[in-house]
């Protein structure tokens, strides 16, 4: 915002090391989690020395690095000099990636029981879920899997009482503010409102995962036949 | 092509190298050998790059025939190793012809041992690694433990000395009770003081729920001061997360790369190695040190390993 003044970096971010050979990159505020995106890529530009992989997750970015080669307060110092000088309002160009769904029916199992708790048509449901590209926030849990952020408020629910022992590979499922999709068939705790035949990962596709933080994902529903 | 032919496939023997670097981002765990260092030196000691794959066979009931002589090296833990009825040296280069057979009484020290033959285990390579991913069900050999009349190819072995040897005093210190130094935190200001203290002043027992993905300790309860529930964020093997049962679970080389649960602190990458040698019933307990002291644990370590090849130039081995 112009004429704004700028919080100061240590208001805004925190560092913790995680064990000796990683460091993370906190923001103290979730709100401004739309940041961990801009920052992933300034750290990947960065290329710094010493530096393995990074992880980008909800609100904080995990560097992994090597202690032979660098230190954590070596990164501190770059990573702190790195936010100082680069423009916070920067968001990097995102992705958009198309995911078909086949919502409801034997597809999306949930998807009534989902309507009914929202107060809503299940027509309604899906119109809300592909209205918007919403953000990938982090890919973790198992290889491929995305979090999805930006879930439409009228659709927050929790978790399942009971998780399912098996979920279908290929569902899309939601709880609370995010939509996952399963890769592969798995244990899952989430509502599953439809399914997609796109694979979300394969080990020896490259990149192996469909999705990857700071994609947005619009959801697009197809019919079922 | 020379050949590894296995006659029984043990409790779980898998294929395993260093394993997989720079796909964390794409929920991609490291994989790769539970104790780092004992298939490391593994490799050097026949030659291997440091990164080749080999075998990581847990507790016993392995055996393997070499169905071609080669040069190969057992290092990690001591499960009995015999050829014929004879023991095998462990940390050793050792010379075998063909038709030779290995086979693995049971567990005498630690609980993982690797074994590396020079040439390396030929198996594809996905995202970059030979090691086997067993949650996922590929990488490795078929994605799976190996079971009897598996055969594994094995690559072109160089000209290698087959008297090298890692003394003692350069092995990493096992023991069925192992302290395992960590650096606190990033969530150890969630716990009240004196938490923090009974986690640090405790010893903490391996539960029978123990795998690749991590260990499920019991010992005193961990509670955060309030209620939390925090975003998952990344995480790496070594990494202590308090559940909300809370019993400790340390991750290994298998975990899941995020998590939300509260993390008390972080177990450094060397004393890693040291739980991989740990099965249900083993204890541990933990201390909290300085990110220099975990350096200079590595650095040392590091030394040791360079050292099998330095020590062909230093004495003039035969090629």
């Amino acid at each position: 915002m112009p004429g704004a003044v700028e919080r100061p970096l240590h208001e805004r971010w925190s560092f913790a090391a995680l064990g000796d050979a990683g460091l993370l990159v906190m923001l103290r505020d979730a709100q401004e989690r739309t940041a961990i995106h801009g920052l992933a890529e300034t750290l990947r530009e960065a290329a710094l020395d010493g530096v393995i992989e990074l992880v980008p997750a909800i609100d904080s970015v995990l560097i992994c690095f090597d202690p032979l080669v660098t230190t954590s307060g070596t990164l501190r110092r770059a990573v702190t000099a790195l936010l100082s000088s680069s423009p916070s309002t920067s968001d990097p160009a995102r992705r958009i990636v198309e995911i078909q769904v086949a919502y409801g029916g034997t597809h999306g199992p949930d998807l009534p029981d989902v309507a009914q708790a929202c107060g809503l048509a299940e027509e309604a449901v899906i119109a809300l879920h592909t209205r918007e590209p919403m953000p990938v926030l982090m890919i973790g849990f198992m290889p491929g899997f995305p979090y999805i952020g930006g879930l439409p408020s009228a659709l927050h629910l929790p978790r399942r009482a009971s998780p399912r022992q098996a979920v279908a590979a290929g569902s899309v499922a939601i709880a609370n503010d995010q939509t996952g999709i399963y890769p592969s068939r798995s244990p899952g705790g989430w509502h599953i409102i439809g399914w997609t035949a796109q694979s979300l990962f394969e080990p020896d596709r490259e990149p192996p995962a469909l999705l990857r933080a700071g994609d947005l994902v619009r959801f697009v529903p197809i019919a079922v036949d | 092509m020379a050949r590894l032919e296995v006659l029984k496939g043990g409790i779980q023997t898998s294929v395993q190298d260093l394993g997989r670097i720079g796909h964390r981002a794409q929920g991609v765990p490291l994989a790769g050998a539970m104790d780092r260092f004992a298939l490391e030196a593994a490799n050097r000691l026949v030659g291997n790059p440091p990164a080749a794959a080999g075998l990581e066979m847990l507790a016993g009931g392995l055996a393997v025939r070499f169905l071609d002589g080669a040069v190969f090296a057992l290092c990690g833990g001591d499960l009995g190793a015999h050829i014929a009825a004879e023991p095998v040296a462990l940390w050793s280069a050792i010379k075998v012809t063909a038709g030779s057979v290995l086979t693995f009484a049971g567990r005498q020290h630690g609980s993982r041992a690797y074994l590396a033959v020079a040439g390396g285990i030929v198996v594809p390579e996905l995202l970059g690694s030979r090691a086997t991913y067993l949650p996922g069900g590929w990488g490795g050999f078929e994605g799976r433990v190996l079971r009897a009349g598996d055969q594994l190819d094995l690559g072109e072995a160089g000209d290698v000395p087959s008297d090298r040897w890692l003394p003692t005093e350069y092995q990493p210190p096992y023991s069925t009770f192992p302290v395992l130094h960590c650096i606190a935190g990033p969530h150890a200001h969630l716990f009240a003081a004196e938490t923090l203290g009974r986690f640090f002043a405790s010893t903490y027992r391996l539960s029978p729920a123990c795998d690749r993905m991590g260990y499920r300790l019991d010992g005193p309860t961990l509670q955060t001061s309030a209620p939390v529930s925090l975003a998952s964020l990344g995480v790496l093997p070594g990494v202590v997360q308090v559940p909300p049962h809370g019993q400790p679970i340390l991750l290994m080389a298998d975990a899941q790369t995020t998590g939300g649960y509260p993390v008390i602190a972080t177990v450094i990458g060397p004393d890693v190695a040291l739980a991989a040698q740990l099965m249900p019933g083993d204890q541990v307990s933990f201390r909290q040190v300085s990110d220099s002291w975990a350096v200079d644990v590595a650095r040392r370590q590091r030394l040791w390993l360079a050292s099998i090849q330095e020590h062909d130039d230093l004495i003039g081995a035969p090629i």
